[in-house]
């Protein structure tokens, strides 16, 4: 990650920031959808990092959040957890030939197919540890898995259409 | 030693992730605990900022209602002031304790809040440089809001009445039955009343109002309307459900209330070793 893809890492990041907080805090579809925009920083980070830095960033990332949530350490739990199965998960869909050394997994690079096996799955496992780690002891197991679904499903949809609007061919994050 | 160094190295990722996740879990814990002095909170000045800027920008739009809603309780205060106002001839008499004033009043405004989550926080634009304490009840003139948890400079994070954490000492208005208001994380516009016995005759659309038994709210503030009785699987109390009367998808006005004779009922109840409420 060279000095330009940096600042431009850290644009996105906040501005997907400024949007979790300011526009999408308090929406929920139907009451189980939520949407967790700014996983998308995390999830578009490059393929060739290494484990150690990606773990930091999400700690960070979902710490940062959790400051204007007011449920400090509950987005850095499960953005972490998150970042955590990031790597094997990656390995598992590695294609034949192996990763593109300066490819990105976006949408643009990777395709419509691979990147939905991709993010749907992660932004999954992070909701299902946010509203368990959420309703710890007091909400019904079926509960926090109807909500996690759709609320994958949903940042999986927004993710789609923010690359498509403004993720460039070629970005260089 | 260099093959137990050279595992450990290996295995480095996993160990920061365990790491991490402690020190998330640890905040977690932390931060829920009511009397927890909690730092990374949208009372810190940066945050508090940003959110206030949001809520001026939304608040703009509820202009009209807010002064409605103003207007209203305003009208309802000159009302009591009037009966209150003393006759020019009347006797001054020395009023004994229980006509001092035990509760003062403050007004703030809500520039953020959640209702989502199984544990929503609120959080106010004045602080401890207004004289917010934690502790503080929160109430506007619908009913119930919450309660301040923690305080900074010039804002405020209070825990909201959608909360599990929270329990708010009340009574049911109509038989003076008391029992405790907890929320159970489903639906932004019911709560529980809890431990209430189930000998007591509580009717659909009975009022639920604050008790006064705790040193926080005083008496018969509004909190709800009962909205289904059932006579559940538990032998000692009924399971009552309540319909909240404060609209928490639009809070922006609310004003705090503080005991000032809250440390003299801490000592009292820790001098007779009772376990205090709150």
């Amino acid at each position: 990650m060279n000095f330009r893809n940096l600042i431009s890492f850290i644009f996105l990041v906040l501005i997907l920031g400024l949007v979790q907080i300011l526009f999408l805090k308090n929406l929920a579809l139907f009451g189980v959808a939520f949407c967790f925009i700014y996983l998308v920083g995390i999830l578009s980070l490059p393929l060739q990092i290494r484990h150690v830095p990606l773990l930091l960033i999400s700690f960070g990332i979902g710490l940062l959040i959790d400051v204007f949530y007011d449920t400090l350490g509950l987005n850095t739990l499960a953005a972490t957890f998150m970042a955590f199965l990031r790597p094997y998960w990656l390995k598992i869909l590695r294609p034949n030939g192996g990763y593109d050394d300066s490819s990105q997994p976006t949408l643009q690079e990777m395709g419509f197919g691979w990147f939905l096996s991709y993010s749907l799955p992660l932004t999954f496992g992070f909701s299902l540890i946010f509203f368990t780690a959420d309703q710890w002891g007091t909400g019904a197991f079926l509960g926090i898995l109807n909500k996690s679904l759709f609320s994958s499903i949903f940042t999986v949809l927004l993710a789609i259409i923010v690359q498509l609007l403004f993720f460039k061919r070629r970005r260089g994050i | 030693m260099l093959r137990i160094l050279q595992f450990l190295y290996k295995l480095r990722s996993f160990l920061l992730f365990i790491l991490l996740e402690v020190l998330a879990i640890w905040l977690l814990v932390q931060n829920n605990s009511p009397q927890g002095a909690a730092f990374f909170n949208s009372s810190n000045a940066m945050a508090g900022s940003i959110l206030e800027t949001q809520s001026d920008i939304r608040d703009f739009f509820s202009l009209a209602e807010a002064n409605q809603a103003l207007v209203v309780e305003n009208s309802r205060l000159l009302e009591q002031l009037n009966s209150l106002k003393m006759e020019p001839d009347s006797i001054k008499l020395d009023l004994d304790s229980v006509l001092s004033a035990q509760f003062e009043f403050k007004g703030a405004r809500v520039i953020s809040n959640s209702l989502r989550f199984a544990q929503n926080h609120l959080t106010l634009n004045k602080g401890s440089l207004d004289g917010i304490e934690p502790g503080m009840g929160i109430f506007n003139e619908a009913g119930v809001v919450g309660r301040v948890k923690s305080v900074s400079k010039n804002y405020a994070v209070g825990i909201s009445l959608l909360n599990n954490d929270l329990l708010i000492s009340s009574i049911i208005k109509s038989t003076g039955d008391f029992g405790s208001i907890n929320w159970d994380g489903k639906n932004s516009q019911k709560a529980k009343l809890l431990y209430v016995p189930r000998h007591v005759q509580a009717q659909v659309g009975d009022t639920v109002v604050t008790s006064g038994y705790s040193a926080v709210f005083p008496r018969n503030i509004n909190i709800g309307v009962i909205s289904n009785v059932i006579q559940s699987g538990d032998p000692n109390y009924l399971d009552i459900e309540v319909t909240l009367t404060t609209d928490f998808s639009k809070i922006s006005y609310v004003y705090l209330v503080e005991n000032t004779q809250a440390n003299e009922l801490d000592t009292l109840y820790q001098k007779s070793e009772l376990p205090d409420e709150f």
